[in-house]
């Protein structure tokens, strides 16, 4: 079980796959998708338990994907491999 | 009997649902475009820098609370297109005559927050001459110059700031000294002119130096507000396609490649008094 400070509302139709959030996550809870892309073809990234709503994802963005929100409590969810 | 199977193949990964905001009780830190950008869709490459910088730009002029007193002018670049995303005025001018425009809507109206966004192309090479002799005349203006290391817009070739063994399109081998020439540093040129009261170079290839840029654009405004004269701030900005570079790979290139010539840093700052010196070079003691 792993908690979660805030969760990502994702627009995956906007996103171009570059993966910048990946390795600007600090608790690296961002995976890009392997076998699903958005409707233009490109891969996506998708959330894991464990994010801290820090915005780096936000501030690295070229096409503005993220929306970010703080919980008000942690949440707990079940952990990932 | 079936042996167990191994606990990497049980515990597949559990996304988080972001199709939806949360159910739970959650506030928005931050939505998806800032409040001056209209549309975030944009027509620029994957891994691109220059949306990340536009976005410092007006986020700053937001917070300062300049944004029915802010005038951009655009020069011309793969970010020129952008400004019809953007909710401020913008003036488009000619290739590299940007402060020049931006000193006349200056002069012409000094209770303006004026700023000119340019490439390295636009800036460097079409322009030198423009952005040295408004800073040499201490115009109260600032410049942002987007230093990407090639003319991306007009096919990916070498500028005057494609820093040494940099591939382009034209230096596929990369840029060697003796046949291109070295780079200009445009920062450190301003910085030594008496004319300019703020020089800062940023770059936006991870979070940390997003947040240094960020606090540098706002000097700058706060530069101009207070008539302290030229101010000018140069940010390093990825272009994958234009370096041949994975998109995942760019922000570590800009670091080792161009942050190695064009070093970040504030270079000159009349509000706390920091003057300008020369820079020791790389590995020196001093």
């Amino acid at each position: 079980m792993t908690d979660s400070l805030g969760t990502l509302v994702i627009d995956t139709e906007a996103c171009k796959g570059c993966e910048l959030c990946i390795d600007a996550c600090p608790p690296r809870v961002l995976r890009m998708t392997t076998d699903q892309v958005n409707e233009r073809g490109y891969r996506y990234p998708r959330l894991l338990p464990g994010c801290i709503a820090c915005k780096a994802c936000t501030a690295i963005c070229p096409d503005f994907v993220f929306q970010v929100y703080r919980y008000e409590q942690p949440q707990t969810h079940e952990a990932g491999a | 009997m079936t042996p167990p199977e191994p606990e990497h193949r049980t515990r597949l990964p559990v996304f988080v649902d972001t199709d939806a905001p949360p159910d739970a009780p959650a506030r928005l830190l931050h939505d998806f475009t800032p409040a001056l950008i209209d549309v975030g869709a944009h027509h620029l490459c994957p891994g691109c820098g220059e949306p990340i910088a536009m976005r410092s730009m007006v986020e700053q002029v937001d917070e300062l609370g300049e944004v029915s007193r802010a005038i951009a002018v655009f020069g011309i670049g793969c970010y020129t297109a952008y400004s019809n995303n953007l909710d401020i005025e913008v003036l488009q001018a000619l290739h590299g005559r940007a402060p020049s425009l931006a000193t006349g809507v200056k002069r012409c109206r000094p209770d303006t927050l004026v700023f000119t966004v340019q490439g390295d192309g636009d800036m460097v090479n079409e322009g030198l001459q423009e952005v040295l002799h408004t800073a040499a005349r201490g115009e109260n203006v600032t410049c942002f110059m987007l230093n990407n290391g090639v003319f991306g817009e007009t096919g990916g070739h070498m500028t005057a700031a494609t820093v040494l063994g940099q591939r382009t399109k034209n230096t596929l081998e990369g840029r060697d000294a003796a046949r291109h020439g070295h780079p200009i540093r445009l920062a450190e040129l301003v910085a030594a002119l008496d004319g300019a009261a703020y020089v800062a170079r940023g770059a936006v290839n991870n979070a940390v130096n997003i947040t240094r840029t960020n606090r540098m654009i706002k000097d700058a405004f706060r530069t101009q507000r207070e008539g302290l004269g030229f101010s000018f701030v140069e940010i390093l900005t990825m272009c994958p396609t234009g370096w041949f570079v994975d998109t995942v790979d760019a922000p570590g290139y800009l670091d080792s490649a161009l942050a190695a010539t064009h070093r970040p840093g504030v270079l000159k700052d009349a509000r706390k008094g920091l003057e300008f010196r020369t820079p020791a070079p790389k590995g020196s003691t001093t």
